[in-house]
């Protein structure tokens, strides 16, 4: 009866070969976007916004099994996993000038397809707007949202997901351009600001939110894509800035004049963001939330990288369990995942802390300090549940 | 139909299934019928699948707090009001900047259309650069001209440009003095009103008594007098109720007075210019589609060249005109959603925040086709009625 299965179309089509194939493919599909100037680029993603938002719509009216329950068959079969992420947010999600995704959330897709597949390259990219990101997970698109999403209800009920956990706690806040604006130190001296938001993301509801209960007026300067506010703020058709604070220095570091650019101090909301499923596929939702928590596990536990390898030979009954080296152990099997499922997250990307530190953190541009997202055990809320 | 008629006649009845209307009537019953499967299996087909999704859906949500604000907001709301008053406020958006750009894009476009023709060189080759400009370039890139090439290169707030009376321009919109109605401000509108009557009401004895005596009167001067007049007699006669509300320079920005945001310019210049350049060649070829004899009669009745163009080749040349302007109506209207481009919040603009806050994108489409359909439709129904009035009457 189907028209068309949207998710099952490539099936088959990488059936063979995990390794090299993947990186070449990947590689070369990442080049071809690398090479577009930001002209046809901000062609390619309104173009894109329509397709998602139509064509997402029609496959929900037109396949006759909407993204059916074993996501992590279907990773298996075609070889890959697919991850939506954002259009460009330094530090997080950006192509770097290879071509090649980096960031601390494509390095947890990676972490995924390592876990599935063992190879951090198994994974392939789909940007998405603020608005479209739903929609691709929605309709099969996409299997794993890694896009600074924040967790809320009714997203978590009414959009049909499930989120697996929290990979950064961030909250919502304000950058102004400290030269032109040199009085203001706080936000609650914007009365009157125009500010400049991505539209459908959580920070717009919280922006009116804010000013509502403060009694300020302010005048919203909306747009689609991130570029296009970015391109806003700097020209100056804004006075403020908002969005999660940790997309502000990402963004601050894109301007013609970082310097110029100071975030205030406040935080008027909290932010989890983490990744989603779709509901009703726990299977592909344990694989995606545990792959965090090995990470988080991992660092906790002292396991790195450098030293995963010596690590194996490890006496501790603990670092054993989680690497796989535990005898009889049927942990992997239970997820669905082979016995080095660790091992092979970080020897990919290394943990939670290392791609933290790598992406975002002190040996980035970014130089954002932990926070909130440091391990619990050293003042932060970054907890992993056992694994064992 | 003629020949078919015969053909009907001329062939012997056979069975039933032969007979031509029979047949036609099987056909459309089987067609109709599918049509109407095809639809109740695509609908039910949908919301199986959104509920296999666990992805709520109905209509529900448009009665749900919004909780975002919107930029330009010509009926009450705030984030307190619901999704279906915001994507209100998305429809009145559009409709402000359709009905505005077809009013300019219809007299740049009979202004350049006409100049094409024109005898002298300078004013035709000018027109004629304009068409093939704009006729040539994607809409959204004209939008992107306005918005990133004009106008915000334009200063920042605390450089305003000043344009004398309290007028203002920079680069987040331009300013103006806002008039503030008082104490029987109403009487004035009223005049106005009246002097409006009152016009139609001359021009209509004018034109009858012209035909009657041949003698003219002078409709225009009148009618300026008393629209102009009028409401400024009535202003004098209340004790100037009316006060203006000048824009002030603030923290951030101008302050108080009117204001047009960069957003809507952008795309209201846009839409008008790149309309404009389609409109002009409609009129011209409505012009030169009227033969060069009337022009040479009406010449030869001692007509001059304006009256020629205005009474005796502009009417019969807007009958050819009217059908092919609706199609740039309405393509006008249409390709006001290329707002979203730079963030003025339109029907689609404010439709997919609420379809990315709530997630119910299939309603939401359904929304915008509706609302677009029925934009549409309205428009035709509008224009037909009008061609139907420039028809040529036979008698």
């Amino acid at each position: 009866m189907a028209f068309f299965i949207g998710r099952r179309a490539g099936k088959g089509r990488r059936a063979a070969g995990i390794d090299g194939t993947f990186a070449a493919g990947r590689s070369r599909e990442a080049k071809k976007c690398g090479e577009m100037g930001p002209a046809q680029r901000k062609g390619f993603s309104m173009s894109y916004k329509f397709l998602t938002g139509v064509l997402g719509a029609a496959a929900l009216a037109f396949t006759a099994s909407a993204a059916s329950a074993a996501t992590l068959d279907d990773v298996k079969e075609k070889g890959y996993v697919q991850c939506g992420v954002s259009t460009g947010l330094a530090g997080f999600s950006a192509p770097n000038d290879a071509g090649d995704w980096e960031g601390f959330d494509v390095d947890l897709c990676r972490a995924i397809a390592a876990a599935v597949f063992g190879d951090p390259e198994a994974a392939r990219f789909t940007p998405t707007n603020a608005t479209e990101r739903f929609t691709a997970l929605q309709s099969g698109e996409i299997d794993v949202l890694t896009r600074n999403t924040t967790w809320t209800l009714s997203r978590d009920t009414k959009l049909g997901f499930n989120f697996a956990g929290v990979n950064y706690y961030d909250g919502q806040g304000f950058m102004i351009n400290g030269k032109n604006l040199p009085d203001v130190n706080s936000a609650l001296q914007l009365s009157g600001a125009a500010v400049c938001v991505q539209t459908g993301t959580t920070t717009e509801l919280n922006l009116a939110d804010y000013f509502r209960a403060n009694n300020m007026e302010y005048n919203p300067v909306v747009f689609q894509a991130l570029e296009e506010v970015n391109a806003a703020y700097d020209s100056g058709r804004c006075d403020v800035y908002t969005t999660d604070q940790s997309g502000l220095y990402a963004i601050r570091l894109t301007l013609t004049n970082p310097d110029d650019h100071v975030v205030l101090p406040e935080i008027i909301s909290k932010e989890p963001l983490g990744p989603a499923v779709r509901q009703g596929d726990d299977q592909w939702l344990d694989v995606v939330k545990w792959t965090l928590y090995a990470m988080i596990q991992a660092e906790e536990l002292g396991i790195t990288s450098a030293n995963v390898e010596e690590m194996m030979n490890s006496d501790n009954p603990e670092i054993k369990r989680i690497l796989g080296q535990e005898g009889e152990s049927t942990l992997a099997a239970d997820l669905g995942l082979e016995n080095e499922w660790v091992v092979n997250i970080i020897k990919g990307v290394g943990n939670y802390g290392e791609v933290f530190e790598r992406n975002i953190g002190q040996d980035s541009p970014l130089k954002i300090s932990r926070g909130l997202n440091q391990l619990w055990t050293k003042g932060g809320i970054q907890y992993a549940m056992p694994i064992r | 139909m003629a020949s078919q008629e015969t053909i009907h006649v001329a062939e012997p009845r056979g069975s039933l299934l032969n007979d031509p209307k029979v047949r036609g009537l099987i056909f459309q019953v089987v067609v109709g019928a599918a049509l109407v499967l095809l639809v109740w299996w695509i609908v039910g087909n949908t919301i199986e699948n959104l509920r296999r999704a666990n992805i709520s859906s109905g209509f529900g949500f448009l009665a749900g707090r919004a909780g975002f604000d919107i930029a330009q907001t010509p009926i009450d709301y705030s984030s307190n009001s619901s999704f279906g008053r915001a994507i209100l406020v998305g429809l009145v958006n559009t409709i402000i900047v359709a009905v505005s750009g077809i009013a300019t894009a219809t007299i740049i476009g009979f202004l350049v259309g006409i100049g094409r023709l024109s005898r002298n060189w300078l004013v035709a080759r000018i027109c004629t650069v304009y068409v093939e400009v704009f006729r040539n370039i994607p809409p959204l890139l004209v939008i992107f001209f306005w918005y990133f090439g004009v106008i915000s290169v334009l200063p920042a707030p605390r450089d305003s440009i000043e344009l004398g009376l309290g007028t203002y321009i920079n680069s987040r919109g331009f300013f103006m003095p806002k008039a503030v109605w008082g104490e029987g401000a109403w009487l004035i509108a009223v005049a106005f009103v009246l002097a409006i009557a009152m016009t139609w009401f001359v021009a209509r004895k004018a034109r009858q008594r012209q035909m009657a005596t041949g003698q003219q009167f002078p409709v225009v001067r009148t009618a300026i007098g008393l629209i102009v007049g009028l409401p400024v007699l009535a202003f004098l006669v209340t004790g100037l109720p009316v006060t203006f509300e000048v824009p002030q320079l603030s923290t951030f920005n101008i302050r108080g007075g009117w204001t047009v945001k960069p957003e809507f310019l952008s795309l209201y210049l846009a839409l008008s210019f790149y309309t404009a350049s389609f409109i002009a060649e409609i009129v011209r070829a409505g012009i030169l589609g009227v033969s060069k004899g009337q022009s040479e009669a009406s010449f030869a009745l001692g007509l001059r060249q304006g009256q020629a163009l205005r009474l005796v080749i502009v009417p019969q040349a807007m009958r050819i005109v009217i059908p092919p302007l609706t199609s740039q109506y309405l393509n006008l209207t249409k390709n006001s959603s290329l707002a979203v481009a730079i963030g003025y919040p339109d029907l689609v603009a404010v439709g997919q925040t609420t379809m990315n806050q709530t997630g119910q994108a299939v309603e939401v489409v359904a929304i915008w086709m509706i609302v677009y359909l029925g934009l549409s439709l309205t428009t035709s129904v509008f224009m037909n009625w009008f061609n139907a009035r420039m028809a040529l009457v036979e008698r």
